[in-house]
């Protein structure tokens, strides 16, 4: 669909000079190329940001199996959903989008950027009422620490350790058959889920900071398009806005399974 | 100079057009923002040589010398060897001189994203803001590696450095993917991927690695500082989490990271040593696909680093195969430029003095290197002086000198002055023999069990009374070392100011940047409709009144 309209552009640069083209480039094919070119090396480093704690992931995982069991019991799997479905939705209008701004449809690319972007806030909602949920039971690593930052007390700064609410954790491990835990017992599965908790905050937290820089992105691309900035001769950074939504689409798409739904 | 009045109406260099202060700071003009990397990164040399200094005033005598306690011997150390790391060496030949060059001998107008590259220079000033921020905090204590849990827990101010490396980490990313972005889109008609000077595949290798390495180390980095201020049992044993896994993280990053630093200055010595033995490259496309070789085997090589870190005997044993697997494209490039030198015209102009010391010193870091590839020389000389012996044979002795004559052999172009030849001969023989004498020493008293990061050494004179010997001939040699630096500083600033103007093309090359005018114009040349050989230096005639090369139809 994309690769249709490249002869529109150039076409428009036949016409005379374009508004749109920079003085170091020879066509509008070309500095289109450049952008693709240049987003997709960006989300390949995306990737591989990504792909770090992926990696420390699958190497908790592989070698203690039982961190990753215990753990996504104390995940909410509703809310997970539900975040999911909000994404993939979000990713089909960014996708009509696009198509809108080739087609020329400017009141179109509006309404479906706005909503985009509304899908992204209402995720980051979802995602902030998951966060609430487990600071209220102390699931949060360092929590001790960062509420003392936020209290200004004068005692000296917590020691790092991941200290739950013991009567919660204690009640979800025995819905799961682990009842009875002697506090040896105890005390090693909370590590381990501590270590448990650090990458999924780790991993959705950095998850969401890319969903907010989705969201700046977008909201400039829809302040542009009510301008009428874009048209179907010029829709770079239309293109390259839904490419990184996807993206960011697409890890949501493998978190979800990887931290909530294994057993 | 007579060359100048000939040509009509000379246009104004990049230098002056636009002018004021305002056009230098916004410019998207890569020749400026390469002028510009070239100088805070000088500037970064200069620090990161006087914390050399320090440490190898430390090491003269056994004992405290100039620092009373290892604290401080453990700061000096970092500091030199982050900011060199960092600040200089990753950015030196891909961001100051490649993105000065790159354009130009491609045919290009610009790179593909010039405002990414002035966001580059400006995230670069960034990171060394933090770096000066944590300087004048007493600086860090953790070595260039930041190695968990002594990282997240030492009292001194690790974010902060972590968070400049961070920064300095997306400058690099994003000269990467302007590099790789013009190569792929911009080649004017006439220029095939074989045409292609093969700085530029260097340099594409380069970029290669920096897009592909550099993420790996963000993360790295971020998950440290989230350890330490917060603990999330990734790293810390305390908390559950695994150090090696940090050192597998870093030294994924920091293995090809080496060749970040090595494959631009292979690039700079191809291009010099064809123009100065006035003969065509001998094996073109061997010398393109080992830069390609070297930027993919490196990235599966990290494990050498970590021999005696306790992973399984079969992992060392792959690793330790790809660690010699990628010596052979290194070897092939060296090869193929002993064999263009052959029965080639030697000129020994100040660029090929340090070409030919790139060759001979690298040499000498490479086949040391294959000691501590191999697994069980390896254990005998880890975390020795000879480790540190090995590593600045390839990085000051590699990079530096490729560095060197980069900038000795494109400092007419970008100034448009000539410096005095004879002076830059002498700060060559300077810094080879200053060179030689500072680590040489150190692969000696290194292989007999000196350690290194040690700053006090006295107890070792029981059995090794030889050692403070050796320690002082290379404290010497340091200080000749920097005296030959700061001469080439001297020949190439004192160019500016009595040296006499640069022609066109002083030294006979044929890629595209020496066919425009010295310095170049601010609009760069279009590129010729038949770009030719870059590597056939028969039409080019030595010109007494132009005092430089012209081509003779
Ligand atoms: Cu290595």
């Amino acid at each position: 669909m994309t690769e249709s309209h490249i002869p529109n552009m150039q076409e428009g640069n036949d016409g005379g000079p374009d508004a749109h083209l920079a003085h170091h480039f020879s066509s509008p094919a070309q500095q289109y190329d450049a952008a693709r070119l240049g987003m997709w090396i960006f989300l390949m480093t995306e990737i591989l940001f990504f792909g770090g704690l992926f990696c420390a992931y699958a190497v908790y995982r592989a070698n203690n199996p039982q961190i990753f069991v215990d753990g996504h019991r104390f995940l909410d799997k509703p809310l997970g959903a539900a975040n999911t479905v909000l994404l993939i939705f979000s990713s089909l209008t960014m996708a009509l989008a696009v198509r809108a701004v080739q087609l020329g449809r400017r009141r179109w690319l509006v309404g479906l950027l706005a909503i985009t972007i509304l899908c992204g806030l209402a995720f980051l909602g979802v995602k902030a009422i998951e966060y609430k949920h487990k600071w209220d039971h102390r699931m949060v690593p360092g929590q001790a620490r960062i509420a003392y930052w936020f209290s200004r007390g004068e005692t000296s700064e917590p020691l790092k350790k991941f200290q739950p609410d013991e009567a919660y954790v204690k009640e979800r491990l025995a819905q799961a058959g682990f009842e009875d835990l002697d506090q040896a017992e105890y005390d090693q599965r909370v590590k381990h889920l501590g270590t448990y908790m650090g990458i999924y905050f780790s991993l959705t937290g950095l998850h969401a900071l890319h969903v907010v820089a989705g969201i700046v992105a977008i909201s400039w691309i829809l302040v542009g398009a009510v301008r009428d900035r874009f048209g179907s001769n010029y829709f770079t950074p239309v293109d390259l806005g839904g490419l990184y939504w996807h993206l960011v689409d697409m890890i949501w798409i493998y978190l979800f399974p990887l931290l909530y739904l294994i057993h | 100079m007579d060359m100048m009045v000939s040509s009509p109406t000379p246009p104004k260099s990049y230098l002056v057009d636009p002018p004021g202060l305002r056009s230098w700071l916004l410019t998207r003009d890569h020749k400026r923002i390469g002028l510009m990397f070239l100088a805070v990164i000088s500037a970064s040399l200069a620090l990161g040589a006087t914390f050399a200094l320090l440490i190898r005033t430390e090491l003269t005598f056994p004992g405290p010398t100039i620092v009373s306690t290892g604290h401080i011997y453990n700061r000096l150390f970092t500091l030199h060897g982050t900011i060199m790391i960092f600040l200089f060496i990753i950015p030196s030949m891909p961001a100051s001189l490649g993105n000065f060059v790159l354009p130009l001998m491609l045919g290009a107008k610009d790179v593909a994203f010039p405002r990414l590259n002035l966001a580059s220079l400006y995230l670069y000033v960034g990171g060394l803001i933090f770096f000066l921020l944590v300087l004048v905090l007493g600086g860090v204590d953790t070595g260039w590696t930041f190695y968990a849990p002594y990282s997240t827990s030492t009292a001194a101010p690790v974010v902060l450095a972590v968070v400049g490396v961070f920064i300095l980490g997306f400058s690099s990313i994003f000269t990467g993917i302007n590099f790789l972005v013009t190569i792929h889109t911009m080649r004017p008609p006439g220029m095939g991927w074989f045409r292609m000077p093969l700085f530029l595949w260097a340099l594409y290798g380069t970029a290669i690695i920096q897009v592909l390495a550099t993420p790996i180390l963000a993360i790295t980095l971020l998950l440290l500082a989230v350890e330490r201020t917060v603990g999330i049992g990734i790293f810390d044993p305390a908390l559950g989490g695994d150090p090696i896994l940090f050192q597998h993280f870093f030294w994924f990053y920091s293995h090809p990271a080496v060749y970040i630093m090595i494959l631009p200055a292979m690039g700079i010595v191809t291009e010099v040593i064809c123009v100065f033995s006035r003969k065509h490259i001998f094996g073109y496309k061997f010398i393109a696909y080992s830069s390609l070789a070297i930027a993919l085997i490196g990235f599966l090589v990290w494990g050498h680093h970590m021999f005696v870190s306790g992973q399984s005997p079969l992992v060392g044993m792959i690793f330790s195969a790809l660690t010699f697997a990628v010596a052979i494209p290194s070897a092939i490039k060296v090869f193929n430029w002993l064999a263009t030198m052959y029965k080639g015209s030697i000129g020994l102009a100040p660029p090929m003095c340090f070409s030919l010391m790139f060759i001979a010193l690298f040499g000498i870091g490479g086949l040391t290197g294959l000691f501590l590839g191999s697994l069980v020389t390896n254990v005998h000389v880890h975390d020795t002086a000879f480790v540190v012996a090995h590593f600045h044979y390839t990085m000051a002795g590699g990079a530096l000198m490729g560095f060197l004559a980069g900038l000795y052999y494109w400092w007419p172009k970008m100034t448009g002055r000539m410096y005095n030849l004879a002076q830059g001969q002498i700060s060559a023989v300077l810094i080879f023999v200053g060179f030689n004498f500072t680590y040489f020493p150190q692969f000696i008293v290194g292989s007999r069990g000196m350690p290194r990061r040690y700053f006090d050494y006295t107890r070792l004179l029981d059995t090794h009374p030889e050692f403070t010997f050796y320690q002082i001939l290379s404290t010497a040699g340091g200080f000749l070392f920097v005296g030959g630096l700061v001469m080439v500083a001297f020949v190439l600033l004192r160019s500016l100011f009595v040296g006499r103007k640069a022609p066109a093309n002083p030294w006979g090359a044929a890629t595209l940047e020496w066919q425009c005018s010295s310095p170049p114009p601010h609009e760069n040349p279009p590129a010729p409709a038949n770009v030719g050989d870059c590597y056939v230096f028969d039409d080019f005639c030595f010109d007494e009144s132009a005092q430089g090369y012209v081509k003779v139809p």
